[in-house]
């Protein structure tokens, strides 16, 4: 069959070559269509296209060898070939035999690097895609890419909009080594290099828009930062000089967008590459800093920025733009050979301790108490603190009450709940004068203490300095925060040495002031999805908890009902459905979490109807962590409202409430949204099941 | 190696309050065989020396000999029998214990009216040489007891600036042979001084403020000192008798007013003006241990002499009025 083939690859009548072309390819779907049960094994498709592969190899072996006779020869056929087959889905099979083969061959022939280049050309326009992508994901760096492929991109339109578009404005699956193959296949000849500041730009122009931040998933804003993160480690200072003021007005949209976002992912990636950005833009003048956490995201972002773009044992064409960032090159160099000398250092001198301390065998205790000493003694009465608080600054005496003050209220209930509101009211207005490590939590501490002393009054005044003027977005999250929180406390059983017990039932939660991640949030979620499956699951097989009256439910109103009132009421300065949407996202969980904490109460059902309505009335906001807060009000409602109260009362409610989670779970383009309304599916039905289970 | 998690620090053993004022010195006697009880001499502000029973955790004993001014220094001569008190009224007293007496035999006046605590040494048997700030300020005279003869007076040459003597620290580098004193004085310099000769051997400027306790290991020829500063300094005497700076150690707070190594050389435990007692390796300095318990400063430190070294405590008196007792790194 193959030495037809190769004849026709020379010279054949069009029809011919069609038929023949389908019957090389398609062979092994004829075969087990006729064959069936009895196929052997050497056409299945994952032997035969390797096995096709090779002879490919040959093939243009042969044409190579003719080449060098001085004959001329149409490589077309094999293209063709070789763009059915990817176009068929098997680029993994073919290819995992004809990259390497051609890695090897073009190494050092022109003629071989010719003909590769052909090879590639000659594939029709209709098969094209399936090709690049193919070879993009198929070769082991950008430099094979090049020789390879050649300046496909310049010549054929179709490739150009692959590579350019296609593969990184359009979708997002590719593996950051791949994307590394494109743009550093971009980068390498200079006759491609305009490509790479085109791309730089398109991708810049989406990272700025912000419909796109706001509407596409965070996995392709990754996708994105990560792409042109590759992009500025390739391009050299001069080619950014041309695009400085471009890339800065980018940078600032982007930033701004970026920075409004609710999801702190976003707003990480955002800082990370405006960062990026601005060091390479500014090279003289100061550059922009922020403050975020570093985890594995953001390392892996930044080492992008550094890394070698291409493994070095391999043997560039001359021709290539290695050298294009100085900076990240040495950089890179310079990095091993600092890491070996501290680390060796670091050894040497442990190593040394230790042996000298050999025979010290005295065990240090711990020693973390050891602070500085303060002078000032901390007041002993709630009075005398809201005189420190509010009076001249006296730097140590006011830290050392902010650290005392939880447990000041916590011991004095009675003298507490004399000036609880003006405490509460010098707590949130507390501004800080010093700067304390945890200040924040401390605030938040006491201010929970104040509020579990003394709950109604003092959720009263929270509550409606909430929607009061002149507050800042930062104090109206505090009170969302201390109200969750005074809520649990409430709702926890206090019974001394019972702590571990309460933790099983009534999960921690994190409401750090800093944390705005909304792990925390799922978290609970989580937990309240596995212990409401678990009661189905296992009946009564938990041991029983001590039992303790829950404090929070003849208050639960108090915290639940000011709050939800007038979230729809703009004010000057705050406007809760519109710019602010980021305390609104923090409202709805708070809500959720306070009906979760009611569970068992009374109010719980009037509680679970209002805040069903409120869900309802946002249910189409655009902000995901607002419609993850949404979602989470709405396992909360079934989890805490008694069923037949749900089923007499919100019926209607409940079923149009289960359509929009059935589009949600199907449409949002946000993971964790579509995952909380799988979840509240699967509680409803759970519901129904016990409904129906129930003799009624 | 094994990450552990460091241990909380202990609490003491035992406290012992009634002082009814701050504590500024104790001394242990621990040596003596059953049938008689370990006990813990404390001088206070109010100028009684009290005897603690360490067995009972009470007082056995109260001696007021010095009119109601502080006492700041005690020590036992001839075991417990005999005891000598420096008390703020510018007297050191020697008390006869011996058979249930409590009464002063003997007195000697100084005129000093300085914090300069004595310090004693058992240079025979019934024959001890005690150093002791003179009459004029910058001096220190050493006397033979019982005798109370004076051996020699340590005058610093003139134009040297010492300032007064603020801790003494008698040694010798072996049983019986030529005293030496070591002092520190209030412009932060230790001094050597040779007691035959009468004549400064050395001195080292480790401090930038008075010294205000200094303890020496003959064996190792180390000694540690600490002043209103927030370091303690760790110097060294070499064959030509120089001193040299080892090593200074930075603390958290300033102040050390008293610093002892203990009798096995291998801890050394400081009184602080930070309310706590800090417990070092006294081979490498290592930060052993930190004691948060006082709630004033903590004037003095000492550790017991007791035979055994698996009942070997520590003792620190403070201004709170009262004596802390703990129980540390015994077991080797």
């Amino acid at each position: 069959m193959w030495e037809v083939c190769q004849q026709h690859a020379q010279a054949a009548s069009p029809e011919l070559q069609e038929t023949l072309l389908n019957k090389v390819v398609c062979l092994p779907d004829h075969l087990s269509n006729k064959l069936r049960g009895e196929n052997l094994p050497i056409f299945l498709p994952q032997n035969y296209f390797p096995l096709l592969g090779t002879e490919i190899i040959q093939v243009l072996q042969r044409i190579s060898d003719s080449l060098r006779g001085g004959l001329d020869c149409s490589i077309s056929f094999v293209s063709q070939v070789l763009g059915k087959v990817c176009v068929h889905g098997r680029q993994k099979e073919i290819l995992s035999t004809l990259v390497p083969c051609l890695t090897d061959l073009t190494k050092s022939d022109c003629i071989w690097q010719r003909m590769c280049w052909r090879l590639v050309e000659c594939v029709p326009d209709r098969w094209m895609e399936a090709v690049v992508c193919g070879f993009v994901q198929a070769v082991p760096g950008a430099d094979v890419l090049s020789r390879l492929l050649g300046n496909l991109v310049v010549k054929n339109k179709k490739a150009q909009f692959v590579v350019t578009q296609k593969l990184l404005l359009l979708q997002y699956s590719c593996p950051t080594a791949m994307l590394q193959n494109v743009l550093g296949y971009l980068a390498l000849d200079n006759s491609r290099r305009f490509l790479l500041i085109k791309v730089l730009q398109e991708l810049m122009e989406t990272w700025a828009s912000s419909s796109a931040v706001k509407h596409s998933p965070v996995e392709q804003q990754l996708y994105i930062s990560k792409a042109i993160l590759i992009c500025l480690s390739h391009l050299k200072d001069v080619e950014i000089d041309s695009h400085r003021q471009e890339l800065f007005t980018c940078v600032m949209e982007g930033m701004k967008c970026h920075l409004d976002s609710n999801l702190p992912r976003i707003r990480c990636l955002g800082m990370i590459v405006a960062e990026s950005i601005s060091s390479r833009i500014n090279t003289d003048g100061p550059i922009l800093k922020f403050q975020y956490e570093e985890d594995d995201e953001t390392r892996e972002l930044k080492s992008l920025l550094t890394q070698m773009p291409s493994p070095p044992s391999v043997i560039s064409p001359p021709d290539e733009g290695r050298k294009d960032s100085p900076s990240a090159v040495t950089e890179a160099e310079s990095k091993p050979d600092r890491k070996p000398v501290a680390a060796a250092y670091a050894v040497s001198e442990e190593g040394s301790d230790s042996e000298l301390d050999s025979d010290d065998d005295f065990i240090p205790y711990d020693m973390s108490a050891d602070k500085e000493l303060k002078k000032t003694k901390a007041p002993l009465y709630i009075r005398d603190c809201i005189e420190v608080l509010t009076g001249p600054e006296d730097v140590e005496k006011w830290e050392a009450t902010m650290r005392v003050l939880e447990t000041l209220i916590q011991r004095n209930t009675a003298a507490t709940q004399e000036v609880s509101v003006e405490l509460a009211k010098v707590l949130l207005h507390l501004e800080e004068k010093i700067y304390i490590d945890d200040f924040m939590e401390l605030r938040q501490k006491a201010l929970v203490a104040v509020t579990v002393t003394d709950p109604v009054p003092v959720a009263q005044y929270l509550t409606s300095q909430f929607y009061s003027l002149n507050y800042s977005l930062r104090q109206r999250m505090d009170i969302l925060d201390v109200l969750a929180l005074a809520a649990q406390e409430l709702s926890r059983p206090k019974a001394p040495g019972k702590s571990k017990l309460s933790s099983v039932q009534t999960p921690y939660i994190q409401i750090l002031p800093g944390s705005d991640s909304s792990k925390d949030w799922r978290r609970i979620v989580d937990e309240r999805i596995r212990s409401k499956t678990r009661r189905f699951a296992k009946g009564q097989s938990q041991v029983e908890l001590v039992c303790a009256p829950n404090k929070f439910s003849s208050v639960a109103g108090h915290f639940f009902f000011p709050l939800i009132q007038n979230f729809d009421r703009p004010l000057v300065t705050f406007d809760l459905l519109g710019d602010d949407h980021f305390v609104l996202g923090r409202l709805a969980h708070t809500l959720a979490i306070l009906l979760y904490f009611a569970v068992n109460t009374v109010a719980a059902a009037a509680m679970g109807k209002a805040l069903l309505e409120f869900v309802w009335a946002l249910r189409f906001h655009t902000d995901s962590y607002v419609r993850q807060g949404l979602l989470s009000c709405v396992s909360s409602m079934l989890l805490s409202v008694p069923s037949d109260r749900l089923l007499e009362d919100v019926i209607e409610e409940l079923v149009e409430t289960q359509a929009w989670l059935a589009d949600v779970a199907e449409k949002d383009p946000d993971g964790d949204c579509r995952r909380l309304a799988l979840q509240n599916l699967l509680l409803m039905e759970n519901l129904k099941t016990k409904l129906e289970a129930a003799p009624s | 190696m094994i990450a552990t998690m460091a241990l909380p620090p202990p609490d003491p053993e035992f406290v012992l309050r009634g002082t009814a004022a701050p504590v500024h010195t104790l001394h242990f006697s621990c040596r003596s065989q059953e049938p008689e009880f370990p006990i813990l001499f404390s001088g206070s502000a109010n100028g009684l020396v009290q005897i603690w029973n360490l067995k009972t955790h009470r007082v056995d004993k109260t001696l007021d000999g010095h009119g109601g001014k502080s006492v700041y220094w005690v020590e036992t001569i001839r075991g417990r029998d005999e005891l000598l008190s420096q008390g703020r009224d510018q007297k050191i007293c020697l008390w006869d214990l011996a058979e249930g007496r409590s009464m002063v035999t003997d007195s000697v006046s100084m005129d000093s009216v300085g914090f300069c605590r004595c310090s004693l040494l058992k240079m025979a048997q019934d024959r001890w040489l005690i150093a002791m700030p003179a009459d004029d300020p910058d001096e220190v005279q050493v006397l033979e007891l019982p005798s109370k003869t004076s051996v020699c007076t340590l005058k610093p040459e003139a134009g040297a600036k010492l300032g007064m003597p603020m801790c003494l620290k008698l040694w010798q580098p072996g049983f019986g042979a030529c005293p030496f004193l070591m002092a520190g004085y209030e412009d932060g310099s230790v001094i050597l001084w040779n007691l035959s000769m009468g004549k400064m051997l050395s001195r080292l400027a480790c401090h930038q403020e008075p010294v205000m306790s200094l303890d020496f290991d003959s064996e190792k020829a180390k000694g540690v000192s600490g002043s209103s500063e927030k370091v303690l300094s760790v110097w060294s005497l070499d064959e030509q008798q120089n001193l040299k700076v080892h090593k200074t150690h930075e603390l958290i707070n300033s102040g050390i007013s008293d610093v002892t190594i203990r009798q096995d050389r291998k801890i050394l435990a400081t009184a602080g003006w930070d309310y706590r007692i800090r417990i070092f390796g006294w081979k490498k300095m290592k930060p052993l241990a930190v004691l948060d318990f006082h709630t004033a400063t903590v004037h003095c430190v000492s550790f017991s002499d007791h035979s055994r070294p698996s009942e070997r405590l520590l003792a620190a008196g403070s201004k709170d009025h009262r004596i802390s007792i703990w129980s540390l790194y015994n077991q080797t």
